[in-house]
């Protein structure tokens, strides 16, 4: 995924001449060392200071330019999350961050680097779009639709490759929630990479008799909740599942979309309230509930032990 | 004192013409701007004092003296930048820019009132002249960079201007961005420190220095310039009451823009100055003068008559 952002952002910047990239010292990891052998230019080296390089972005974006920050998502949403909220997000500037090295598969790296709080952080923050595109393709269509939009967004990037959900005909358009699959007993949520985790998990509920949709939400901020909570009525039970704490994020804004719109019993699947640890990515899947088989699993105990909704409970 | 409650009894005196060209005496513009921020924070019921009153020479040495600009063209393109990076002391900015013409005078009595175009901290979705929105110290100087970097790509021949507290300091983000302005020899910056030496609350005397009185910061005086010279930056060092001294300072400044050096200007101030009970004194940083004290402090500024159309 970071290789589709980066090599996006040099295609962007032929059109775009006011496309800049400021890294902070993080490109090898990011990819945006691409960018910076493709563009040298345009490519700012702001050293081992995100807060600078956030309010830098801010100032450069005052005089017409469109800055893409590139450093791995903790240091955007934690060491300078104060310079996002005052100087972009206040002022609604144009400035695109580039969130790379998010969730919980961050390469060995461990709870130290690992984002799992970012999309409550991001979605808290007025006039922030917030973006967890779940495969190359919609990470690129995202960065372009980015590129083209004036205000701040927040483009959760994954860290690792993962398998493709679209083809190039897939149109991005911000707010919209994507069916991925249909099912009639259990609604399962996702965003991000965990959409293709737990498209598989359906697959393997389908064994198990279990009818298991996956609605994939690749815009957090802004969203369609009515879509949302049209496919959470057609079902016994909604299930949420990210590569992020079920506090606030994912799990949290469907839980605020079920208790206004269309009352449902709601599992969260994530991170349980707890930190991380470094490990091969099965290890980390498999320990927080999210790879497929988990997640199928999780499925089939909470689906046994929910009733149907009565005549009373629905609209 | 209820804020809404004392409104209609204590309106503020303010001429309703607006601004004043920059041929006005500035030492007397600084002046009318000290009784303005008074009155404007005792009519507000909120806002500081103690760094507005430091600021004013250099908010009017920079706005009569010194900042390309159009107040009636707000967004005009080739216009120097300045951004308020304290800025709690957006009261003083606020006035001044009145003064130069941005808005009329008598807006300032809408400082603070909810949707006001004045907000307690800038806010440059709001008011039109205002290069960035301060309040979380430590920031400007990173935008003022972005400005100043972006112009010279672009082929601008803008000059930015920065005003840090020394407190400000502090912030660990300053040195973020005094590195990389050094690094990127960006002439056309200048960052001008407002060294009043004080704080909202900060360090009590060092033993031995009782007698002084001071509650000096760690970076005051000389090693505020130490530490930016050996960051790489040129450092001036002005009587931050002196207008035409800092005109002077801000011109040599920008002379240097043709070199690979930002500037930093030292300006020595006295915080709350101007007014005998307000001279530094740490507990005028954000307190809020009685109608006695804004009786006092507009005689002690010479204007005598409270009816009186001025300041």
């Amino acid at each position: 995924m970071r290789d589709a952002w980066a090599e996006t952002l040099c295609d962007l910047a032929v059109e775009n001449h006011d496309l800049l990239v400021l890294d902070g010292d993080l490109a090898t990891s990011t990819r945006a060392d691409r960018f910076a052998v493709a563009h040298p230019d345009r490519f700012l080296q702001m050293g081992i200071a995100e807060q600078n390089m956030v309010g830098v972005a801010v100032g450069l974006a005052t005089l017409g330019y469109v800055p893409w920050l590139s450093s791995f998502a903790v240091f955007f949403t934690h060491r300078a999350v104060d310079q996002v909220r005052m100087l972009v997000a206040q002022t609604h500037a144009n400035v695109k961050i580039g969130a790379a090295y998010a969730g919980l598969l961050t390469g060995f790296t461990g709870k130290t680097h690992q984002d799992v709080q970012d999309l409550a952080i991001m979605r808290a923050m007025p006039g922030m779009t917030v973006l967890a595109p779940g495969d190359a393709t919609e990470c690129v269509a995202a960065v372009r639709w980015a590129t083209g939009t004036p205000g701040p967004v927040y483009l959760r990037l994954a860290r690792d490759a993962g398998p493709d959900l679209f083809d190039d005909t897939y149109l991005f358009e911000p707010r919209r929630v994507v069916p991925l699959r249909d099912g009639s007993d259990v609604l399962i949520v996702s965003t991000g990479m965990q959409s293709a985790r737990c498209l598989a998990a359906a697959t393997l509920l389908e064994t198990m008799g279990i009818s298991a949709g996956v609605l994939h939400v690749p815009s957090l901020k802004p969203v369609d909740a009515a879509a949302v909570a049209e496919a959470a009525q057609r079902v016994r039970l909604v299930v949420s599942a990210e590569e992020h704490t079920i506090i606030g994020g994912l799990g949290g804004l469907v839980a605020e979309i079920l208790s206004e719109r269309e009352p449902r019993r709601l599992v969260r699947i994530g991170i349980q309230d707890t930190w991380g640890e470094s490990a091969p990515n099965a290890f980390l899947l498999d320990r927080h509930g999210l790879s497929p088989e988990r997640v199928a699993e999780r499925v089939v105990m909470e689906f046994s032990r929910t009733a149907e909704p009565s005549r009373a409970a629905g609209r | 004192m209820d804020r809404a409650a004392r409104r209609p009894a204590d309106p503020l005196p303010l001429t309703p013409d607006g601004g004043v060209g920059p041929q006005a005496d500035l030492d007397e513009l600084a002046r009318r701007g000290r009784l303005l921020v008074v009155d404007t924070v005792a009519h507000s019921g909120a806002g500081h004092i103690g760094g507005p009153l430091s600021a004013m020479d250099l908010l009017v040495a920079l706005y009569f003296g010194v900042l390309r600009i159009r107040p009636d063209e707000p967004d005009w393109p080739d216009r120097d930048r300045f951004i308020l990076s304290k800025g709690h002391s957006a009261i003083g900015l606020y006035v001044v820019m009145a003064l130069r013409g941005y808005f009329p005078v008598a807006e300032l009595a809408s400082f603070d009132t909810g949707d006001s175009r004045l907000q307690g901290h800038p806010d440059m979705t709001r008011l039109p002249g205002l290069e960035a929105s301060t309040g979380s110290l430590g920031q400007g100087l990173a935008v003022g960079l972005g400005i100043a970097l972006g112009a010279r790509m672009r082929g601008l021949g803008v000059h930015t201007f920065v005003m840090l507290g020394d407190g400000e300091t502090q912030e660990g983000m300053v040195w973020e961005s005094v590195m990389v302005a050094a690094k990127y020899g960006l002439g056309n910056l200048t960052a001008i420190v407002d060294c009043n030496g004080l704080q909202q609350y900060g360090w009590p005397p060092a033993p031995g220095d009782e007698g002084r009185g001071d509650r000096r910061d760690p970076l005051a005086g000389a090693r505020l310039r130490d530490a930016l010279e050996a960051f790489g930056w040129r450092v001036l060092e002005v009587d931050g009451h002196d207008v035409e001294a800092i005109v002077a300072a801000c011109a040599d400044a920008r002379g240097a823009a043709a070199g690979s050096q930002p500037t930093a200007i030292l300006a020595r101030t006295v915080k709350g100055r101007g007014l005998s009970f307000t001279e530094g004194r740490f507990e005028w940083h954000a307190r809020v003068a009685t109608a006695h004290e804004v009786a006092a402090a507009r005689l002690e500024l010479g204007f005598e008559h409270p009816g009186e159309a001025g300041p």
